[in-house]
């Protein structure tokens, strides 16, 4: 451990502003990352599937009429 | 092996075989980078020049890295797309732009904020910092051709040469720390020598590149997939998954 005390972690003789400014972003950008095909998966699963239902209505309705 | 090649090459093989995949992959990477950054943060000692800011190497370096060898993955893609003219090359290409674009940002930012102590300034027009953003304007290039030409016969094509075009800018990346010996530090690491710093330094940051790699390709593999969806919608076998979804 490099650290004696929690204030000193936060701190690190002053240099603790820029450490923790690049460690938030890289946790930003990554989660970001993350987050955005995760999304887009679920759009896309929600998307064609009521396409399908759409679809197989459309089809009921032509085997009724 | 080519055979096997060939096999992965088709997107529903592709979407199977990534489907096994995937999760481990991107549960490991998590875990590694949480491990890597908690012992680069805690347990590095501080460097006795620069003191605690060295913990930004262990995010800094690794995107560095990654923000190339993306590059080269991508042009890698373009090629194999312009000469088999695999289509999978093509998904590949254009699910690596965005990714390659944001960790080429990371690399900038991380860097600029790493500059601040210990060069005293965020940024400067060494030629290893103006390569790198050349490498973003790059990245950002390939994305921009992209939607512009959507849903045209040649976007692939055109994305492709040029992504092949812009592999120039490597060598330049890479040498810019030999050639123009100006503020950035030659490399930290290297494959044939052993590394400058002590095991307890260079171990995490060992970590913290072989994470970032597995979640570059985690990431990527799930883009992929998406686009594959898309791409392949009307076919049995993605309603056939759909259906079970």
């Amino acid at each position: 451990m490099s650290f004696a005390s929690l204030s000193a972690f936060y701190y690190m003789d002053g240099h603790g502003v820029y450490v923790w400014a690049a460690y938030g972003l890289t946790l930003v950008i990554l989660a970001a990352n993350l987050w955005w095909p995760m999304l887009a998966r679920r759009n896309i699963i929600r998307a064609e599937k009521s396409a399908m239902l759409k679809g197989m209505n459309s089809q009921r309705q032509e085997d009724q009429s | 092996m080519l055979n096997w090649l060939h096999r992965l090459g088709s997107s529903k093989i592709f979407f199977e075989v990534s489907g096994r995949w995937q999760v481990p992959l991107l549960l490991l990477s998590v875990l590694m980078l949480t491990g890597g950054a908690a012992w680069a943060l805690l347990f590095v000692p501080p460097d006795y020049q620069q003191g605690h800011s060295v913990r930004i190497m262990y995010i800094h370096v690794p995107a560095a890295i990654l923000a190339q060898s993306g590059y080269v993955m991508m042009a890698g893609a373009a090629a194999v797309f312009l000469i088999w003219r695999i289509k999978l090359a093509d998904v590949a290409v254009k699910c690596i732009a965005p990714l390659g674009a944001s960790i080429t940002f990371l690399a900038l930012v991380t860097g600029a904020i790493w500059g601040k102590p210990t060069w005293g300034t965020w940024w400067v027009w060494d030629a290893r910092l103006t390569s790198t953003l050349v490498l973003f304007f790059l990245y950002i290039g390939v994305i921009a051709l992209r939607s512009a030409m959507e849903r045209q016969a040649g976007a692939g094509r055109a994305c492709a040469i040029l992504a092949l075009v812009g592999v120039v800018n490597l060598p330049v990346i890479k040498f810019s720390v030999e050639w123009w010996y100006t503020l950035h530090q030659p490399a930290s690491f290297s494959l044939t020598e052993k590394p400058a710093m002590p095991v307890e330094m260079w171990l995490p940051l060992l970590v913290m590149v072989v994470a970032y790699y597995l979640f570059f390709f985690a990431i990527w593999i799930m883009r992929i997939r998406n686009e594959i969806l898309l791409r392949e919608k009307n076919t049995d076998w993605v309603k056939q998954w759909l259906a079970v979804r």
